[in-house]
């Protein structure tokens, strides 16, 4: 089934293009890495998906479930299970990781005509999952990411994506400042959600993260498009011969 | 900015006008004739059956009043007060004498329990989570002063109170039953001549709470009293005068709300607390008056006079404020640091939003050795709003090792908002160390998407991170107060944010 349908997306910030004609199909199950040099767009694709204000579409259309994502509230899409784990997550002082988990997960549940959970069912779930990724209590009663450090950023990006149950997960360099060891953690947290229900876009600068996810399809960014596609070889073949080919060819 | 103006857009178009309180409750009352004299202060002083003394007490007010002018150094704007336009004294008609809280008129019962307040006998909040390690316990009690427009008409726990020593009535009821503690104390923290609105109310108050906690008493509940205008046109001025003997300790709750009008009403109250030797009361206040329509149209007029006088050495003051309504807020409750080692301390929230105009601080006056104080002011503008703190710390010659910390943070919401910081500092004592810090912000574009991204709606997010901004001040609120000012600064922001 296809969960996500782009196409010819053209999107400016200021009067400024940035993404230039982009086409993108992604169908329940499948796991797509999008690669390319800083600054060709990724993120930025990531957050129109998202519905982050600011961006204005300028063509194109983005269908979620043959629905048009386009017209939804930022909240509405993360009900409908549109999840993005950011590429710099912000600081909530005052408002307790706990705090903040429960109130989201509660939000969604709600929109998507489910009860609350009890107290004990909620605690229950948020600790298997935080062990699982070696979050500590501790960090669960900071501020949302007060004080964390870059790693435990990405692994609480990682918890709050097995809490949701999103069925398209956008991971936007969740590898970028982790040592081999926190990868290895957020890797096998991603991979145990995979499943037939659900895609995954891994956007990444570096191959590396891609030993660890194993990707169906990989697509390379340059200038705001997709100048090439392929199978999971193409991203050894970036990693030996690097972006310059791409960069002209856009 | 691009974001930011998305932002104020969005925000906009969130509903106004959701005041939940609102509400009028249609009961026959007894009104004082409308306008200000010699007579209506008379009028009001024979209604309460009141010796003599306190007559000439307020007639020596009102003539002072007559001398004196408005204030205007306040930065808040509002058309010029009619006070001749203005019933100085309304009360719900009693059909016969009260007896017990099952007589009092079941409308007036139903506006308290549509306010949430709890009148019976039994007031166990439910569903409330302890704060970690807090002190409190379940089933708490809360005794209740409720005052509906000028009189008193319940209070509750009277012969638990009464046990433990503690005098708890209202202030109507304590000049005619304790007149020695009365006269002792009253006008002696906010003296009649003090300004405009003080000697107003020093004039025309109707009611208000007493309280007096004799000496080593640890009040065994908090006493609470809930201030409702209900009347049309009619100002109100209650008065609270509370003392804390040697040694004894206080914790009481103030919540106020008022129907929504269209016009302006006037509410000018006094505040007097007092404690002796190693004494402490802490004050709590969530004010929430009807702060006029998206237009600016109607709204409280909320012009209050707090003060504490921690004249006892060892004694303490502290005033938390959680203050949300009103069309204009004047108020700067404070604490003169009389007894050495006494310490005082003010922690407050304000949020304003819509045409709301908010002038409050609060002054550290230190005259003993070894005072200290505290300053923590949140304040949240949003809307088209203006949202000022102004502070006074000072020194007296005497006040060796007079010690201050003040932080003041604003946060603000859309960009047609204001928020002012204007400390006042006077050190005539080159001991005294004073520190000062303010920093103002703006509500993030990024943070407001990441918890929309996580599926939280604009009202949510916005309230969430209020929250997190003010946790300071809140945690400093007694339970059941924090549940309901969270839920209250929720709310008034999803009115007219933007
Ligand atoms: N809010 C913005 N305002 C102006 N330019 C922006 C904004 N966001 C991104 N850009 C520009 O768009 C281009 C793509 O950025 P981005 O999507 O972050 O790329 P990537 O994630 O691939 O590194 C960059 O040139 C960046 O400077
Ligand atoms: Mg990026």
């Amino acid at each position: 089934m296809t969960l996500l349908e782009i196409q010819d997306l053209n999107v400016g910030v200021d009067s400024r293009e940035i993404i230039r004609g982009l086409d993108l199909m992604v169908n329940a199950g499948e796991v797509h890495a999008i690669m390319g040099p800083n600054g060709s767009g990724k993120s930025t694709l990531s957050h129109v998906i998202a519905g982050k204000p600011g961006y204005e579409v300028t063509g194109g259309h983005i269908l979620f479930r043959g629905e048009d994502l386009l017209e939804m509230e930022p909240n509405e899409r993360a009900a409908k299970g549109v999840f993005l784990a950011f590429q710099y997550p912000v600081e909530i002082p005052g408002v307790t990781t706990m705090n903040f988990l429960r109130t989201a997960l509660n939000a969604q549940r709600k929109a998507r005509g489910r009860g609350e959970l009890s107290t004990p069912e909620f605690l229950k779930k948020v600790r298997e999952v935080a062990g699982s990724l070696n979050i500590t209590r501790d960090m669960l009663k900071r501020g949302v990411n007060v004080g964390f450090s870059g790693g435990e950023k990405k692994r609480n990006e990682v918890l709050q994506m097995a809490l949701f149950e999103p069925s398209l997960c956008i991971l936007d360099e969740i590898d970028s400042g982790l040592d081999i060891d926190a990868l290895r953690i957020v890797a096998s947290g991603i991979n145990g959600l995979r499943s037939p229900e659900r895609a995954m876009i891994v956007i990444t600068h570096y191959q590396r993260l891609l030993h660890y996810i194993v990707p169906d399809y990989v697509h390379v960014m340059s200038k705001g498009r997709v100048v090439k596609s392929g199978s999971k070889e193409l991203a050894l073949e970036l990693e030996a011969c690097g972006y310059a080919q791409f960069e002209t060819a856009a | 900015m691009v974001a930011v103006q998305e932002t104020v857009e969005r925000v906009r178009r969130i509903d106004v006008d959701q005041y939940r309180y609102g509400f009028e409750t249609q009961i026959e009352s007894d009104k004082a004739p409308k306008g200000l004299s010699e007579d209506t202060v008379r009028f009001i002083s024979a209604k309460k059956n009141e010796p003599a003394w306190m007559l000439e007490w307020r007639l020596e007010a009102y003539r002072r009043w007559l001398t004196m002018t408005e204030p205007t150094w306040a930065r808040v704007d509002y058309p010029k007060i009619d006070y001749q336009d203005i019933y100085y004294y309304a009360a719900p008609k009693p059909k016969k004498t009260l007896s017990s809280i099952d007589e009092i008129d079941p409308e007036i019962l139903k506006t308290y329990e549509k306010l949430g307040i709890p009148l019976r006998e039994v007031a166990i909040l439910e569903g409330v989570e302890p704060p970690p390690g807090g002190p409190q316990t379940p089933n708490r009690k809360i005794a209740v002063d409720a005052v509906f427009d000028s009189v008193s008409v319940a209070t509750t726990f009277q012969k638990e109170l009464k046990a433990a020593g503690v005098i708890f009535m209202p202030i109507s009821e304590a000049i005619r039953e304790h007149p020695e503690l009365v006269q002792k104390y009253l006008g002696t923290v906010v003296p009649t001549s003090d300004n405009y609105f003080a000697t107003l109310n020093s004039a025309v108050f109707s009611d208000g709470s007493f309280v007096y906690v004799p000496p080593g008493v640890r009040c065994p509940m908090e006493l609470s009293t809930y201030f409702r205008i209900n009347e049309r046109n009619t100002g109100q001025f209650e008065r609270t005068l509370i003392i804390a003997d040697k040694g004894s300790y206080i914790s009481y709750l103030e919540g106020c709300t008022a129907p929504q009008r269209d016009e302006n009403q006037l509410h000018a109250a006094v505040v007097e607390l007092v404690t002796l030797d190693d004494a402490e009361i802490k004050y709590s206040t969530v004010q929430n008056w009807y702060p006029g329509n998206s237009e600016g149209k109607g709204g409280i007029y909320n012009f209050v006079t707090k003060r504490g006088d921690c004249r006892g050495k060892n004694s303490k003051i502290s005033w938390t404020q959680v203050e949300t309504g009103s069309a204009i807020t004047w108020k700067y409750p404070s604490c003169i640091l009389r007894g050495d080692n006494s310490s005082g301390e003010f922690y407050s929230i304000v949020i304003s939003n819509g045409f709301q105009q908010v002038d409050s601080g609060t002054k550290m006056i230190h005259l003993g050795k070894n005072t200290s104080s505290r300053i923590i002011s949140k304040g949240i503008a949003a809307g088209k709003s203006q949202n000022t703190y102004r502070g006074l710390v000072s020194a007296h010659r005497k006040a060796t090792g007079a010690r201050n910390y003040t932080a003041c943070d604003s946060l603000l919401i859309g960009d047609k908002c204001g928020a002012h910081t204007v400390p006042y500092v006077e050190a005539k004592n080159s001991s005294a160390t004073f520190e000062h810090e303010a920093t103002t912000s703006k509500i993030s574009e990024d943070v407001l998407f990441y918890c929309l991204q996580r599926g939280l709606s604009e009202q949510q997010a916005i309230g969430l991170v209020v929250n997190g901004f003010a946790k300071d001040v809140l945690q400093k609120l007694p339970m059941e107060f924090a549940v309901e000012a969270q839920k209250l600064i929720s709310i008034s922001l999803e009115g007219s944010v933007g």
